[in-house]
């Protein structure tokens, strides 16, 4: 799929390092699934973790720990089949998200938060200070002007919103920090289901976040 | 006796011939041969087992995640593409999942998907077609040249798994200029490995 906006570089090097949360970590992944170009620069990223590991130093192992390995791996039954492949599923739900949400985004169970707006929250199996979710945004709506108060990652899978850094179209990814201020207008006759992923704030909520803050407390 | 030989040249405590841990691999995968992995595993397990003491492992549970990599090396190795990246940058990928799963009690699932997408795949993956040896020549030179306040910063994001903003901390930098040494970083890697294209 060929795509207009993609991650920012200092968070695709956070993702190949491993130390972005859960929530932020299902977002990216979400898009690399739908994009070519970051796979392989993820792919890329990787290569500066072979090479940290290759002149970062050694640490001794514990005497005979090779042959305690090989008893590990000779105690173990053979391969049983391979876990089901997400890969394979079809559905319009990118892989990484099939195992939160299901297959089919038509299957969603929206919670009506604000005229307009639907949310569903996705559990996360680790104690994450961000939160995972998605919203259903209808057509024409606009949001006021806004900035963040901590990053905020916004995936779109399906339909389209404008804003000052142009339209953002199924697997767009949004990669904004706390400094951005912008304004999304949903496009078009349908409406726009994204994927967010939002850093707990320090000051002031995120832009979706607020946008939903007089009904949900957040 | 081929085996014999490459277990010899590939010290524990030197940067391999990378063409030496490619051949390491494809013996692995297709001998299952016990030699080939020992010398895989005394040149990749110390420096697993440093990469979880820096990311805060106590001694005994590095021990256990450097074996928990390793095993999970031998069972995947047949997954291996060299096309797509280095040896080393795959067992990183391993340790850092690993790192994920048993360390920080998260959940790599993500990754393995990603990893599932790639080998269901149907198209060719080679928008470049570097060769692993060439491609782990290439990311250690870029490493090496990078200015010790850049190399640092991505030291800290790879080995020790700390993230931009626990780094601006600890650095006293503004979180800003931590996002920009490393985007700088990664330019110069990208750099590096396009002008092999």
């Amino acid at each position: 799929m060929s795509l207009d906006h993609h991650l920012d570089d200092a968070t695709l090097l956070q993702y190949a390092s491993g130390n972005l949360d859960e929530a932020f970590t299902v977002v990216v992944a979400t898009h690399v699934a739908m994009c070519d170009t970051c796979r392989h620069a993820v792919r890329q990223a990787e290569e500066l973790g072979g090479g940290v590991l290759e002149d970062a130093g050694t640490a001794e192992l514990e005497v005979g720990s090779f042959e305690h390995l090989m008893l590990r791996i000779d105690d173990q039954p053979a391969d049983t089949a391979p876990a089901a492949c997400v890969a394979q599923v079809s559905g319009d739900v990118p892989a990484p998200l099939v195992r939160h949400l299901g297959p089919d985004l038509g299957a969603v169970r929206w919670r009506s938060i604000a005229p307009g707006v639907r949310k569903h929250v996705i559990k996360q199996n680790s104690a994450s200070k961000s939160s995972l979710y998605m919203l259903h945004i209808a057509p024409g709506m606009a949001v006021p002007e806004h900035g963040h108060g901590g990053s905020e990652l916004t995936l779109i899978l399906s339909g389209s919103y404008t804003d000052v850094f142009g339209t953002f179209r199924r697997g767009d990814i949004a990669d904004l920090d706390e400094h951005v201020e912008h304004q999304p207008i949903v496009d078009g006759d349908l409406p726009c289901i994204c994927l967010v992923a939002t850093e707990a704030p320090t000051r002031f909520k995120g832009f979706f976040s607020r946008l939903l803050q007089p009904l949900t407390g957040i | 006796m081929q085996a014999a030989w490459r277990v010899e040249e590939i010290e524990e405590n030197s940067v391999p011939e990378t063409d030496a841990l490619v051949l390491l691999m494809s013996d692995i995968a297709g001998n299952r041969d016990r030699d080939a992995f020992k010398a895989l595993f005394m040149h990749f397990g110390p420096r697993i087992k440093a990469l979880m003491l820096k990311s805060g492992a106590r001694p005994e549970q590095a021990e256990d995640i450097v074996q928990i990599v390793m095993m999970t090396v031998w069972r995947k190795v047949h997954l291996y593409a060299p096309e797509r990246g280095s040896v080393s940058a795959w067992i990183f990928t391993i340790a850092r999942n690993a790192r994920i799963d048993r360390l920080r009690r998260g959940s790599s699932q993500a990754y393995t998907d990603i990893d599932d997408l790639e080998i269901v795949s149907e198209e060719p993956d080679g928008e470049d077609n570097l060769f692993a040896s060439q491609r782990t020549r290439k990311v250690a030179k870029a490493l090496s040249e990078l200015p010790e306040d850049q190399r640092h910063i991505i030291e800290l994001a790879f080995m020790e798994d700390i993230s931009q903003s626990e780094i601006a901390t600890r650095l006293a930098l503004p979180l800003g200029t931590v996002k920009s040494r490393m985007r700088l970083a990664y330019a110069k890697l990208k750099n590096k490995l396009e002008d092999l294209k």
